[in-house]
């Protein structure tokens, strides 16, 4: 996995609630086998018009927003679809964070085993954010992993909680596989004793 | 005193430590074309294998036609993906259940059909709507690639305890008001994120009622409420649901099985950290008017008001939600007419949705306007609806009467909405785009969207005159 420790860009404002793994990365995208090269279909029926042409109004084809690498983004963002292709989606166009109030369970786990890191804020302080990427698209934040703090250097600064296991796996970009199957004897364990109950035998 | 949550984690903790997530076992993987290439592809590239082939299932249906499936596939990467997983179960000896077999259907319809899904076990698979199990009282969820990955070369996922909350359905049903209704009633009053970090214990006299089917209706939709999954304590029913499936247990077996079950139900007077008790009476079918699980009324209702919003950003979500569907504030919902009808999905695709569906069209015929469809859950619930005549009513009614899959639920195959049409779609998500880009899904009933299919726009199912 990534290690991910301090990262410093620009953002931007996305700023609807409930937004859903369907739209960061529609299923015609989904046959694909691979784990890379999904950047160019983020978002792609809100980028993109049905003729394909880039669509004027959405935020991320605004050209003051390019290079941005942290989403802001509004409550129980990601719910739905279980689909792992949403981080790496936001991870293959670029994006290493995002904040929001509140995020869907199957993508908040999803993006931590990928490196993105996402940051649950207080609802005002994501749409002062929010304001504040609209007003100024230079606007640039400094998150902080390893002391769990948010600032754009001046006036804002928030710390932000995340387990501390995980935090650990991000910092040192651990592999959760290799960190389990040390636990290999107490597995085998755990399936003696299973097998002993008779419980759960499908054959 | 414990929850039936708290019952099933703990009798799958396999190591604990201090500041770190539990390492907890799964009794079931089941896997599928879409989500698990890249799992295979990361046990290739580390040299590692699937610990436990014996509890891992596989089989076929989010980007396959419900068409000629004997035919090659029209789309060259859904075959490609396909035909990966076959490569991916030879290679690490996982059972494929493919298309040439009567048991494949919809994993979260395959499961439970085949005996696989059982009381107290936990359950998981590359998709969201796993929580279908949890009917059964089995712990299921929806995991992402990285982590069938993970329980591939571990049968262990890292998980931390979930909050319990208890969503209590008491009374008697009203006529015409389905499981589909308690569920979207539920998510109506909660929110698509209101059970976000818990997992959801329904309970209630109108819970207890509904058959296993109707149990995984509900259990299917949690997601569509944030929860990590739904429970249903096992009771007489499950048993009997699940006595004599292929991948149940057996004689002696059966009766220990049985017996264990029944230690799972919640113990009296077991906490929960949340609870929200629903009256079954107030409930009417439900239709969903915008593009979020939780935007939905009762038949007898209008679409919101504009100016119902709670807060500037309900409002501009609203805003766009009636522009994406090109509904206006207010509209009554017997006025908006559909396109198409789409009965299916693992939220309403088993035998019982289909006797409902074939209820409200036997002697009737699908509008002229509307092209109407029934996907099966599985090949085995296709052959059964065939055998009962069901099949009969569907053809002589104008439907079309397809082959087992996910179909036009996610339309990752042929079965997709055009720009623009209106959908009265029995599956789970009305998000933007999920049946087509620019189509329109309202969620209902399966008795709703056939009574639309034959009207041409929605009705109350409650005042339909039956030809039977």
């Amino acid at each position: 996995m990534n290690k991910f420790v301090v990262h410093s860009g620009s953002c931007v404002p996305l700023m609807r609630e409930n937004i859903d793994t369907d739209q960061i990365i529609p299923k015609q995208f989904l046959k694909r086998i691979e784990r890379s090269g999904y950047g160019e279909f983020l978002f792609y029926d809100w980028r993109f018009a049905a003729d394909g042409t880039p669509t004027a109004d959405f935020v991320l084809n605004d050209p003051r927003y390019a290079g941005a690498s942290i989403l802001i983004a509004g409550a129980n963002f990601a719910c739905g679809s279980s689909r792992e292709h949403a981080p790496w989606s936001l991870m293959d166009h670029g994006f290493r964070v995002i904040i929001a109030p509140s995020f869907a369970d199957i993508f908040y786990n999803n993006s931590l085993k990928n490196g993105l890191l996402p940051i649950t804020l207080d609802a005002a302080d994501v749409a002062y954010l929010g304001e504040a990427v609209s007003a100024d698209p230079n606007f640039t934040l400094t998150v902080d992993l390893e002391n769990c703090t948010v600032t754009d250097g001046a006036a804002f600064t928030r710390s932000f909680k995340i387990d501390k296991f995980r935090r650990h796996c991000l910092l040192n970009g651990l592999d959760d596989i290799g960190m389990t199957l040390q636990h290999e004897a107490t597995i085998t364990d755990y399936e003696t004793r299973l097998a002993s109950t008779g419980r759960f035998v499908l054959a | 005193m414990k929850t039936l949550y708290d019952k099933v984690w703990k009798s799958h903790i396999v190591h604990e430590e201090a500041g770190q997530p539990a390492l907890m076992y799964v009794d079931l993987h089941l896997i599928h074309e879409v989500t698990s290439p890249q799992a295979f592809e990361g046990l290739r590239v580390a040299g590692r294998k699937v610990r436990q082939a014996g509890r891992t299932f596989a089989t076929v249906d989010h980007a396959i036609p419900t068409l000629n499936r004997n035919l090659p596939f029209k789309d060259p990467i859904a075959a490609q993906q396909v035909e990966k997983l076959r490569e991916n179960c030879k290679e690490f000896g996982v059972k494929l259940y493919d298309l040439d077999r009567i048991e494949q259907g919809i994993i979260h319809v395959f499961g439970p059909e085949q005996g696989l899904t059982q009381p107290g076990m936990t359950i998981v698979c590359g998709d969201s709507h796993t929580s279908t199990h949890g009917a059964f009282g089995a712990l299921a969820f929806g995991i992402g690639t990285s982590e069938v990955e993970h329980v591939l070369a571990t049968q262990t996922l890292q998980q931390s305890p979930a909050k319990n909350f208890l969503i209590r359905v008491d009374g008697k049903l009203p006529y015409g008001v389905t499981a589909k209704d308690i569920i979207l009633g539920i998510i109506n009053e909660i929110g698509t994120g209101g059970a976000t970090g818990h997992v959801i214990e329904y309970a209630g006299s109108a819970i207890e009622s509904l058959s296993i089917e109707g149990r995984m209706t509900v259990c299917n939709m949690s997601i569509e409420a944030g929860a990590k999954a739904g429970l249903i304590a096992p009771d007489e029913k499950t048993f009997e649901y699940l006595k004599g499936r292929p991948f149940a247990p057996k004689g002696e077996d059966w009766n220990r099985a049985v017996a264990y079950w029944g230690t799972l139900p919640t113990d009296a007077g077991a906490a929960y950290d949340k609870t929200v008790a629903i009256d079954a009476g107030d409930l009417e079918p439900y239709v969903t008017w915008g593009t979020s699980p939780e935007m939905s009324v009762k038949i007898s209702e209008s679409v919101p008001d504009i100016s119902d919003a709670r807060d500037a950003s309900q409002r501009e979500t609203n805003e766009r939600a009636f522009a994406y569907m090109g509904l206006e504030p207010s509209q009554k919902i017997d006025e908006i007419g559909i396109d198409v009808a789409f009965i299916g999905s693992c939220t309403n695709s088993r035998i019982e949705d289909l006797r409902e569906a074939a209820r409200v069209a036997n002697g009737y015929h699908v509008n002229s306007g509307v092209k109407a469809m029934i996907v099966p859950g599985s090949m085995q619930i296709k052959k059964q609806a065939e055998d009962e005549g069901l099949a009969k009513i569907f053809i002589d009614a104008g439907f079309e009467w397809r082959d087992a899959g996910c179909s036009m639920c996610l339309a990752m195959n042929d079965d997709v909405l055009a720009d623009g049409e209106r959908c009265a779609s029995t599956s789970n998500r009305n998000f933007e785009g999920r049946q087509g880009r620019g189509g329109r899904t309202h969620l209902v009933s399966p008795m709703m969207a056939a009574a639309a299919a034959i009207t041409g726009h929605f009705v109350d199912v409650r005042d339909w005159k039956f030809r039977d």
